[in-house]
């Protein structure tokens, strides 16, 4: 099952210890790596919260004199848009093109070589960066937002943590979803198409746009369970604001749990069928 | 810029440009095609927001796609001519700046020539179309000063979020990292433009509406057309002063590039 590696013997060493302990090396790097952009982590904070307040006064506005929508009250709202904001650096949902330039350019040879897994060693690095935005990212607007809007706090104790989980999750669906798009690269010599798909589906069907809930019943039912887009962003929001009672929330916890394994499963897969056909020119 | 010689060359940037964009004609359609959704996701978007609401701001959907309509063809439009400038902060990074200013050319146009995104064509039409289909199904009492405004108030836009394209990229002269910073402000200001001002409230409207001048991209030439009072009580010939606005904001935009391009020193490399 393991990777194609050109020189290097693939590792059937079965330390759990020294597996963990190279997986936790990458995310650290990851985690430096992404730690000396902070211009841009700066300017990326000024944008989310230019959006949190656009969006934030347009749902509201939607929500009108009533105050509810679609099982949303205000400060729910409020909540869904400024953590929205913050969470949509964590997954960094676009802009993800590492793998595909890798791949177009030849470097991805230097990657096959490694003795760990490519799409493990992608996933650490990208874990790494995700626990970088998570603090630079995350944390201001949902810093910011409740000075200038009414927001909700969790009531359940239980929420909180089960919001971590739901987090790392859609971390790694997100993963996932960019490593297929990328490794289209793979089969085509350009991706921007599967790229431009990839970035107008999952910002309108991950409940960036809008909450999902917005959209007639079944088709929120249909997107949640046809598609891994819900994963992204709208499950761990709703955890957040509790829309659901507990035992739903956990169901679409574990919602995210599948498509996370079947997604990765998915990328050593084509993993694999492409390390077969590739052929890296030049030298 | 009148010279028989400039306008060549200006000519021949262009020309290049559209011939190596037509090459890969795969990618290129799926370019048009890709570019078109993100402007149809944003009308979509307005939609959905109506199916769970009656009125947003005090504005039914009729009223409300005009708004769109305005902003969505003007913003679809200036991206085309002038978007291309967001990649400053990659020239500025990479000294390409430097070939470009050694070049006996104006900067700008030899900027927004080099790579003028044809593919952004399709974004620009349907935004007209959008444009047209509000102006057609609203209801509109039609006097020769409407048909005037409606005529003038999608270019005066145009100017305007051209200006807005290229002040924020200015920025990226002192500081390189700015791209997400100077997004904040034209995307933002899409986003902004597409519903009525009335939607937003406190400074952050005061900001962008009057501050910035976003209001009267899309609200104040709508609310004249429409023949509505203005809720937040501006007078109805506000609705006519875009043309002035977007003057003035390319007046800015002029000034804000001279100084930059003054205040430029190479990367080095």
């Amino acid at each position: 099952m393991g990777s194609v590696t050109a020189t290097v013997a693939p590792p059937t060493d079965p330390n759990v210890t020294r597996w963990f302990r190279t997986f936790g090396a990458i995310a650290a790097s990851g985690f430096r790596r992404h730690a000396t952009y902070r211009q841009a982590a700066v300017a990326g904070v000024v944008t989310n919260t230019v959006f949190g307040f656009l969006r934030c006064y347009i749902f509201l506005a939607v929500a009108g004199a009533a105050g509810t929508v679609a099982g949303y009250d205000r400060a729910q709202l409020g909540t869904f848009v400024w953590a929205g904001q913050g969470l949509l650096a964590v997954i960094a949902i676009w802009g993800w093109t590492e793998l595909a330039d890798r791949i177009r350019t030849g470097e991805i040879a230097a990657d096959l070589l490694r003795p760990v897994h490519p799409v493990t060693s992608y996933l650490a690095t990208d874990l790494g960066r995700a626990g970088f935005a998570s603090l630079a990212r995350l944390l201001p607007p949902v810093v910011i937002g409740p000075f200038f809007f009414d927001v909700y706090l969790p009531r359940q104790w239980a929420t909180l943590p089960l919001f971590g989980l739901s987090v790392l999750l859609a971390v790694v669906v997100c993963f996932a979803c960019r490593y297929l798009v990328n490794a289209t690269a793979y089969w085509l010599e350009d991706v921007r198409g599967p790229m431009i798909l990839w970035t107008l589906g999952s910002g309108v069907l991950a409940g960036l746009y809008f909450p999902l809930g917005f959209l007639p019943g079944w088709w929120e039912a249909a997107l949640r369970y046809a598609t891994p887009f819900p994963s992204l962003l709208q499950v761990p929001l709703d955890v957040l604001v509790e829309r659901e009672p507990m035992p739903t929330e956990l169901s679409l916890v574990g919602l995210q749990a599948a498509w996370a394994v079947l997604l990765l499963a998915l990328c050593r897969l084509v993993q694999r069928r492409a390390e077969h056909r590739l052929v890296v020119q030049g030298g | 810029m009148a010279e028989p010689g400039t306008r060549r060359a200006y000519r021949a940037l262009l020309g290049a440009q559209a011939r190596s964009q037509a090459a890969y004609r795969t990618s290129f359609a799926v370019d048009l095609v890709g570019n078109m959704g993100a402007t149809v996701f944003d009308v979509m978007t307005v939609l959905v927001l109506f199916g769970v609401t009656r009125e947003l701001g005090g504005f039914t959907l009729r009223e409300t796609l005009v708004v769109v309509g305005l902003s969505s063809f003007a913003f679809a439009t200036a991206d085309l001519l002038v978007g291309n400038i967001e990649r400053l902060p990659r020239y500025v990074r990479t000294g390409l700046f430097d070939a470009v200013l050694v070049r006996p050319l104006a900067a700008l146009p030899q900027l927004l020539l080099m790579d003028l995104p044809l593919r952004k064509v399709s974004r620009a039409v349907f935004g007209l179309a959008v444009l047209v289909f509000a102006l057609a199904s609203a209801g509109i009492d039609w006097t020769p000063g409407r048909v005037a405004l409606a005529l003038v108030a999608p270019p005066a836009a145009v100017v305007f979020f051209a200006a807005v394209f290229v002040t924020t990229a200015t920025v990226s002269f002192y500081w390189i990292d700015s791209g997400e910073l100077a997004n904040s402000v034209t995307y933002g200001g899409r986003d902004f433009t597409s519903y009525p001002v009335t939607v937003y409230g406190g400074w952050f409207r005061a900001l962008f509406a009057y501050g910035m001048g976003f209001a009267f991209v899309s609200y104040h030439p709508a609310l004249a057309l429409l023949g509505r009072p203005d809720p937040l009580g501006l007078p109805a010939w506000v609705g006519w002063a875009s043309p002035g606005v977007a003057l003035v904001a390319a007046a800015v935009a002029a000034l804000a590039w001279r100084v930059g391009i003054r205040h430029y020193r190479s990367t080095g490399s």
